[in-house]
C-alpha cells in the first residue's frame, strides 16, 4: 500500500509567494477547462472570449475595474478579519448594512449643504456596516459564541430586514416592488472618466488598499491584530486587550464590506433593492485567500475575479458556457491556492509499506 | 385572529408542517455531528445540499424514479465530503476555508449542471414529488394522525435516524473511536485506530446526509429546483449542532424548534398578519443566534475540532 506523509520543508525564499497565485491562476483556469469541455464548448474559444468580453476594448476594461471595486473591499474585509483569525463570513451582510446606510443619507439627507453629503453617506455607511460586524465579535469575546455561524446567520438576518424596511418605510411611494426611491444627485458617487462607469468608489477602493497596508505594517494595532490572529493565548499574555483588538478589527472589516455597499447604491443602482450584491461578500473570501491576505495580493485576485464575472458574461453569449461558471472557477481558484500555499511550507512524501 | 389559531385545523397543519420543514434540518444536523464528532466541521454543508437537491431533482427528472433520485443525491453527498477529506483531513489544510471553497464551488457546480440539463426555459420544469404516507390505524387519531403519521417516507426515515445516529455514537465500539478521534487523535492513533480513515468515513456519511437532505427539498417539499432553495438550511444545521451540544436528539429537538419558527412564520403570513413578510421571515435566524448565545457557556465543543492530525506533529 502507498502512503501518504506530510512533512515540513525549509523555508522558500521570498518570490514564491508571488509566483504562486499566478500558478494557482493557471491550474484553476486548467481545471476548469473540464466544465466547459462538458458543456461543448472549445476551451480556447471560451476563454477567449472571456479575456476579451473583460479586457478586450477601453470600456470593456473600465467595466472590469468597476466590477473589482466592491470585490477590493468585501476582499479587503476578509483579509483583514481572518489575519485576527476572526472568522468573518458576514461580508454579505456587512455591505447591505453599508447599501442601507448609503440609501437613508442618500434618500432622506435633503437638509444637508451638497458638497456633505458625499462624505457623510461614507462615513455613516462604514459605521453601518463596522457596527453590523460588532455583533458577532462582542458574542465571541464575550459569550464565547462561535464566529463562523454568527456571521454567516446575520447576512440573512439583515437582508430580511432590508426586505422589511424595502416593503416597508423605505419603499419607493407608488412602488409595488421591494425598491427605494432614487438617491438625490449630490449623494453619486462622480464618474471620473466620460463615457463610463468609471466612478469615486474604484479610487476609494485603491485608498483603502493602501491604508490597509499601512495599518498592517505601520501601526501597533496592526501588529497586535496580526498577534491575536497568530496566537490568542501569547497575545493575551503579552499584555494585549485581545478583546478590544477583535472589536477593532471587526469594525475596521465590516466597516470595508459596508463602503462595497456605499458604492454599489452611490455609483450603479441609486437605490437600494434586494439583489445589490451577487454576492461579493462570500467571493471576498476567495478574494481574500488567493491574495493570501495581503492588502496588494487582495487588490490583484479581486481584479482577477472581475476579469472572470465580466468576461464570464461574454463566454456565457458566445461560446454558450452557463454563467454560473463563475462559482465554479471561485471554489476551485480556493481550493487550489490552498493546497499551493501548504505546498510551501510542506512536501508530501509518498511511502510504500 | 386568535380564535383562527386555536382550532383543530390550524394546530394539525401547524404540526404537520413543522415536522415537514425540520426534516432537511434534522437530517444535516445529524450529518454534521456525525462529522464534527470526529473532529472535523464541514462548512461544506450548505453547498453539498444545494448539490444533492439539483442532482436529486435533474435524476428523478430524467428517469422518473424518486428513489434513484434520493440515491444519486447521496452519492453527489459523499463525492464532494470525500473533496472535503482530501482537503482537510489528508492535507490538513484549514477546515474553516476548505469548507467554504467546496460550497462555493459546489453550489455554482449544481446551478451549472442544472442550466446544461434543462436549458433556460420560461417556465422552469417541475418532477412529481414523494406523496405522504399515511399510516394505517395511527394516522386515524385525532390531531396526532394527520400530522404525525401522515407524513413523507423520507421524514419517517429521518427520525429513525435521530436514535440510530445515537446509538452509533454513544453505544459501539466504532462510535466510542470516532467519539476519541474527536477528542484526542494522537490517543486513538496509539491505541491502533486509523485517524484519517476514520474521519474521511464519517465525512462520507455525513455528506451522505447532506445530499438527501437537499433533495427532501426539491422531491418532496416542493417539486422544482430553484437557486436559493437551500436558503441557508446548512448553516441552521451548522447552528443546530452547537446548540444541540453535539448530540444527535439534543440537536434534532433544536431543528424541530427551527422548523416550527419557520411553519409559523408562514402560517402568520397567509392569516394576514399586518406586518412585512421580512420580519416573519427573519424570525427564525434570530432565534437561532438566541438559542446559541443560551448554550454558549455550557457548549464541549470536541477538543480535537478543527485539528489537522499529523502524526509527526505530535
Amino acid at each position: 500500500m502507498i502512503g501518504m506523509s506530510i512533512v515540513k520543508r525549509k523555508p522558500l525564499p521570498g518570490w514564491v509567494m508571488l509566483v504562486i497565485p499566478v500558478a494557482a491562476v493557471f491550474v484553476t483556469l486548467l481545471i476548469t477547462s473540464i466544465p466547459i469541455l462538458i458543456a461543448g464548448g472549445n476551451v480556447f474559444k471560451a476563454y477567449g472570449a472571456l479575456f476579451q468580453g473583460a479586457l478586450g476594448s477601453k470600456f470593456n476594461l473600465l467595466e472590469t475595474f468597476v466590477k473589482a471595486s466592491p470585490l477590493i473591499l468585501t476582499g479587503l474585509a476578509v483579509a483583514f478579519a481572518f489575519r485576527a483569525k476572526f472568522w468573518n463570513i458576514g461580508a454579505e451582510g456587512q455591505l447591505f448594512a453599508g447599501a442601507i446606510m448609503a440609501t437613508w443619507v442618500g434618500i432622506y439627507f435633503t437638509w444637508l449643504p451638497g458638497f456633505l453629503v458625499l462624505p457623510v453617506m461614507i462615513i455613516l455607511g462604514f459605521l453601518g456596516g463596522g457596527l453590523w460586524a460588532t455583533i458577532p465579535a462582542f458574542l465571541k469575546t464575550k459569550l464565547k459564541v462561535d464566529d463562523v455561524v454568527t456571521t454567516l446567520l446575520l447576512n440573512y438576518v439583515i437582508f430580511h430586514m432590508m426586505g422589511a424596511l424595502l416593503f416597508g418605510p423605505m419603499q419607493m411611494p407608488g412602488s409595488s416592488w421591494p425598491r427605494s426611491a432614487s438617491i438625490m444627485d449630490a449623494a453619486f458617487y462622480p464618474m471620473l472618466i466620460a463615457r463610463s462607469r468609471f466612478h469615486l468608489g474604484i479610487i476609494i477602493s485603491f485608498v483603502a488598499v493602501l491604508v490597509i497596508w499601512f495599518i498592517n505594517n505601520k501601526t501597533v494595532f496592526g501588529y497586535q491584530s496580526k498577534g491575536v490572529g497568530i496566537n490568542l493565548n501569547a497575545a493575551k499574555f503579552g499584555g494585549i486587550n485581545t478583546n478590544m483588538v477583535i472589536l477593532k478589527t471587526a469594525i475596521i472589516s465590516g466597516g470595508l464590506a459596508g463602503l462595497a455597499g456605499v458604492g454599489e447604491v452611490a455609483a450603479i443602482h441609486h437605490h437600494l433593492m434586494m439583489d445589490v450584491s451577487p454576492g461579493y461578500g462570500y467571493t471576498g473570501i476567495v478574494i481574500a485567500m488567493l491574495g493570501n491576505l495581503h492588502p496588494v495580493g487582495v487588490a490583484l485576485a479581486a481584479f482577477f475575479f472581475s476579469v472572470i464575472s465580466v468576461g464570464a458574461q461574454t463566454m456565457s453569449r458566445v461560446a454558450g458556457i452557463p454563467i454560473y461558471i463563475v462559482g465554479i472557477i471561485e471554489g476551485v481558484a480556493l481550493m487550489t491556492m490552498l493546497i499551493f500555499i501548504l505546498l510551501t511550507e510542506y512536501k508530501i512524501r509518498w511511502t510504500k509499506s | 385572529m386568535m380564535s383562527e389559531i386555536f382550532t383543530v385545523t390550524f394546530i394539525t397543519g401547524l404540526i404537520a408542517a413543522t415536522l415537514r420543514m425540520s426534516t432537511p434540518i434534522i437530517l444535516a444536523t445529524l450529518g454534521e455531528i456525525i462529522t464534527e464528532r470526529a473532529g472535523v466541521l464541514n462548512l461544506g454543508i450548505e453547498g453539498t445540499m444545494v448539490f444533492g437537491a439539483a442532482l436529486g431533482f435533474l435524476t428523478t427528472l430524467a428517469t422518473g424514479n424518486l428513489w434513484l433520485g434520493v440515491f444519486v443525491a447521496a452519492l453527489g453527498g459523499i463525492a464532494l465530503s470525500l473533496l472535503m477529506a482530501v482537503l482537510a483531513v489528508y492535507m490538513g489544510l484549514s477546515q474553516h476555508v476548505s469548507g467554504l471553497g467546496i460550497t462555493i464551488f459546489a453550489s455554482g457546480l449544481a446551478m451549472f449542471i442544472y442550466r446544461l440539463v434543462v436549458g433556460s426555459p420560461i417556465v422552469p420544469p417541475i418532477i412529481t414529488p414523494f406523496t405522504p404516507v399515511v399510516i394505517p390505524i395511527l394516522s386515524k387519531i385525532p390531531v396526532l394522525g394527520p400530522s404525525f403519521f401522515t407524513q413523507y417516507s423520507l421524514t419517517y426515515i429521518t427520525w429513525a435516524l435521530i436514535p440510530l445516529v445515537s446509538i452509533f455514537l454513544f453505544k459501539t465500539r466504532a462510535g466510542l473511536r470516532v467519539r476519541t478521534i474527536g477528542q484526542n487523535p494522537f490517543a486513538a492513533d496509539t491505541v491502533g485506530v486509523n485517524v484519517n480513515l476514520t474521519r474521511t468515513l464519517c465525512l462520507a456519511a455525513g455528506g451522505a446526509f447532506f445530499g438527501v437532505a437537499g433533495a427532501f427539498l426539491t422531491l418532496a417539499h416542493q417539486n422544482m429546483f430553484l437557486i436559493d432553495v437551500i436558503g441557508g438550511r446548512g448553516w441552521i444545521a451548522i447552528a443546530m449542532t452547537i446548540f444541540g451540544n453535539w448530540n444527535p436528539v439534543m440537536g434534532a429537538l433544536g431543528a424541530l424548534m427551527f422548523g416550527f419558527l419557520d411553519a409559523f412564520q408562514l402560517r402568520m403570513q397567509t392569516l394576514g398578519v399586518d406586518l412585512p413578510f421580512h420580519i416573519f421571515l427573519m424570525i427564525p435566524y434570530l432565534i437561532t443566534i438566541l438559542a446559541l448565545i443560551s448554550v454558549s457557556r455550557k457548549a464541549t465543543v470536541p477538543a480535537g475540532l478543527l485539528k489537522p492530525y499529523r502524526r509527526e506533529d505530535k
